[in-house]
């Protein structure tokens, strides 16, 4: 097991009669490494095989990343390679279970990884479901899928999306890349936020094989999964949002399961040596000037494998009433930072989404606004990205201008990357 | 006689010694220590809840008393009171208070609240400072040096508190050592120490210590004039503090001889927020002390705290008051 901290780093003054209480919760996982090798894992590559994945040269690129996927799975973790179309097939082992990687299985699964054709639609919920069946067979540990699609998911409804991912919640994490542009942006997101994911684009297929490898590096590495992060809050009081902040933006309000009286859960999936800040926002009672309260008891919990569950760490957000509006007045700059980061993120959602439905004034507006926050941000990636979609005439006051022809590659980079943050630190670096 | 351990490092040391020579943990409370918390209250102040974690209310979240609101403590000649005041939640003051061989050893220290554990640093603080000059005075130590290397030792023990720089407990700190014929005080931070004159041939009464803040140093550089500086937001800044993050100490000593009786105090800004003159303050005693000049210093320094809470209490507040000269050793004085 990782060794797990919490920090919790917040302005604790709130006026008089005050109720909200902002933190930047930063949960850190150290010492992995060897955690993870012990570690029972299981890993599932899903290869889109519909027939759009023969144009060019996407489907002999998506093979030469799955292999290379292959490659970097340890002894010992069992894995699968499942095709998706309109369907889900079990490519290898052909029958349904998960192998034991191997240098002979994983040249099995390397060579049937060479015989896919591309044929046939796409269903992606039927592609979760198959992975979903695989690893329940495989009970506790790491459960981790990559995901790889190059289109929209037109062979389901999207109910029947939903209702998969509702049965498979929980299952696995799941890694979702889009390959080309004729995939869409919104309904990827959804699925890897649903699998406690990234979601990322590779427009390039040649960039697949890199990327994969990476995915499954970091797949290895990690040590511990079904981490969730418990918020104890004090009567009448409540959570009013959970969001993790960093690296990406992800909101986790809506995910709560409540573990006992005033207390909740939150999934955070599978932990490697990884840094993760969420912002916890709650609101109290109020009570009288110089009464502390503790606004809420975050901790990490885990089950224990024998129907227990074990705490990795805990901090307190506090509430101290004061009049002293020095004190109750000042906005911690971390909280300061990520508010505007997620305020980034809503504004080039919204002016893609404008500039998409023709109108003009709501793009123009919001993705200056953008310009604006990403620069405070310090985003630079961002900042690039939103000059291929805007001509920007005034960084300062966000004046820009639509521009006239963009690259359907870079409208989609911005929309898929706008939810990856720059962390901030205590210390301002 | 056989030495004993050290129970942090296991050096030797005599039971007379009040720290160990080789890492400078206190081996024994003072002889008014600091308060300790006392046992955790079985119901919850607020709604009366039974679930105690930590401190909080696991029903209300209400942070419980710690027993540090108000402490008062008394040696057969001095004593001090120390309180939470109206508008923090906790006392991050403390002091310690010690009577030996014919002295007064005092350390008042106000932590630090920018910082993480503030009420730890300034405990710590106030404790090893009073082992540390108890040990070196019983020593036989020159009483400057001694109050020098307590105040180092003092930051050692706070410093030593630290997880980081950048999560480093502080707080600030003074100390007096009354005997028959001087004062002697050391400081790092702005809690100071004032002389009461008690008339009757003494020298005025007086401020012994110079704040290490930033108004007094715009004050000593000549920038702003005193009602400029304590005007500005920065006034209370710190310029020196006991803190991993305090780079080197450079620790001021003061020999003071009264030359007639009267009283020393050392306080925390809570007080001499509200009396920042020495006249003030002065009067402040005096008419506690009006109709009864045996009055006990523990009531007179009640007095002055009440004196602060009823001006506000903004802070939190601490006074010990020590009368000169301390009659046990005899006074070559007449009395006032
Ligand atoms: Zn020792
Ligand atoms: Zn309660």
């Amino acid at each position: 097991m990782p060794e797990f901290t919490i920090k919790v780093d917040q302005n604790r003054y709130l006026p008089v009669g005050g109720r909200e209480v902002h933190a930047i919760v930063t949960v850190e996982a150290t010492g992995a490494g060897a955690a993870a090798a012990a570690t029972s894992a299981a890993e599932v590559i899903i290869i889109d095989t519909s027939g759009s994945m023969s144009f060019g040269d996407k489907m002999a690129e998506a093979k030469r990343a799955a292999k290379a996927a292959v490659d970097v799975l340890r002894d010992g973790v069992r894995f699968a390679v499942v095709a998706g179309f309109n369907l889900a097939r079990p490519v290898y082992p052909a029958d349904e279970t998960l192998a034991v990687a191997s240098p002979q299985t994983r040249e099995e699964a390397k060579r049937a990884i060479g015989r896919l054709d591309a044929s046939g639609g796409t269903a992606i919920g039927s592609w979760l479901r198959m992975a979903h069946k695989l690893m329940s067979r495989h009970g506790a540990g790491v459960r981790h899928a990559i995901l790889l699609t190059d289109g929209k998911n037109q062979h389901e409804t999207p109910a029947e999306l939903d209702a998969a991912l509702a049965e498979v919640n929980g299952g696995f994490v799941c890694d979702c890349r889009g390959v080309g542009t004729d995939w869409e942006v919104a309904e990827l997101r959804k699925i890897a936020s649903a699998m406690l994911g990234s979601v990322d684009i590779v427009a390039d297929p040649r960039d697949l094989e890199a990327d994969f490898r990476a995915m499954a590096e970091k797949a290895m590495g990690k040590a511990v999964a079904d981490v969730a992060l418990r918020v104890w809050t004090p009567q009448n009081g409540t959570v009013k949002f959970l969001k993790q902040v960093a690296p990406s933006l992800e909101d986790l309000t809506g995910r709560r399961v409540e573990s006992a009286p005033q207390s909740g859960d939150y999934p955070t999936g599978t932990w490697g040596d990884e840094i993760r800040d969420y912002h916890l926002c709650v609101q109290v009672p109020p009570s009288d000037v110089g009464r502390q309260m503790r606004a809420a008891w975050v901790k990490l919990v885990v089950p224990d494998g024998a129907g227990g569950e074990q705490v990795l760490a805990s901090g307190n957000v506090l509430a101290e009433w004061t009049d002293d509006e020095a004190k109750s007045t000042q906005i911690n700059p971390r909280v300061a930072d990520y508010t505007g980061q997620a305020e980034l993120a809503a504004a080039i959602q919204e002016g893609l989404a404008a500039r998409r439905e023709g109108d003009v004034d709501t793009a123009t507006a919001r993705l200056g606004r953008a310009v604006v926050l990403a620069r405070q941000a310090g985003n630079e990636q961002i900042g690039r990205l939103l000059e291929r979609v805007v001509d920007v005439i005034d960084p300062v006051t966000g004046t820009v201008r639509l521009k006239k022809n963009v690259d359907k590659v870079d409208e989609m980079s911005l929309d898929t990357r706008s939810t990856k943050t720059v962390r901030t630190r205590k210390d301002g670096g | 006689m056989k030495a004993a351990g050290c129970p942090e490092c296991g050096y030797p040391v005599l039971p007379h010694h009040g720290f160990c020579e080789a890492c400078g943990v206190p081996l024994r409370g003072a002889a008014s220590p600091a308060p300790k918390a006392r046992a955790r209250p079985a119901e919850c102040v607020e709604c009366g809840s039974t679930e105690i974690s930590d401190g909080f209310c696991g029903q209300c979240g209400l942070r419980q008393p710690d027993g540090r609101e108000h402490v008062e403590v008394t040696t057969p000649t001095a004593a001090g009171v120390s309180d939470r005041g109206r508008r923090h939640s906790r006392n991050e003051d403390a002091m310690a208070v010690v009577e030996t061989g014919g002295r007064v050893i005092a350390v008042v220290c106000d932590g630090v609240s920018s910082a993480p554990r503030p009420e730890e640093a300034s405990q710590i603080a106030a404790e090893t400072g009073a082992a540390m000059l108890t040990a070196q005075l019983d020593a036989g130590a020159d009483t400057e040096a001694a109050t020098r290397a307590a105040v180092l030792r003092a930051g050692k023990a706070v410093a030593a508190l630290a997880a980081s720089e950048h999560e480093a407990p502080a707080c600030t700190y003074v100390s007096a050592v009354v005997d028959v014929g001087a004062v002697t005080v050391g400081w790092v931070g702005d809690s100071r120490a004032y002389w009461i004159s008690d008339g009757t041939g003494a020298r005025p009464s007086t401020v012994l210590t110079a704040d290490d803040s930033w108004a007094a140093q715009m004050v000593e550089l000549g920038v702003l004039t005193p009602a400029q500086a304590h005007a500005d937001v920065r006034a209370h800044t710190l310029t020196s503090w006991l803190g991993a993050d305090a780079g080197e100490l450079r620790p001021r000593v003061e020999r003071f001889e009264p030359g007639g009786p009267g009283a020393v105090v050392l306080c925390t800004d809570g007080l001499w927020n509200y009396l920042p003159e020495a006249a003030e303050l002065a009067e402040a005693v005096h008419r506690a002390r009006a109709g009864d000049p045996a009055r006990p210093p523990l009531e007179i320094a009640g007095e002055l705290v009440r004196t602060a809470l009823d001006a506000g209490g903004h802070d939190n507040v601490t006074v010990v008051l020590i009368p000169f000269p301390p009659p046990e050793a005899g006074s070559p004085y007449p009395a006032g």
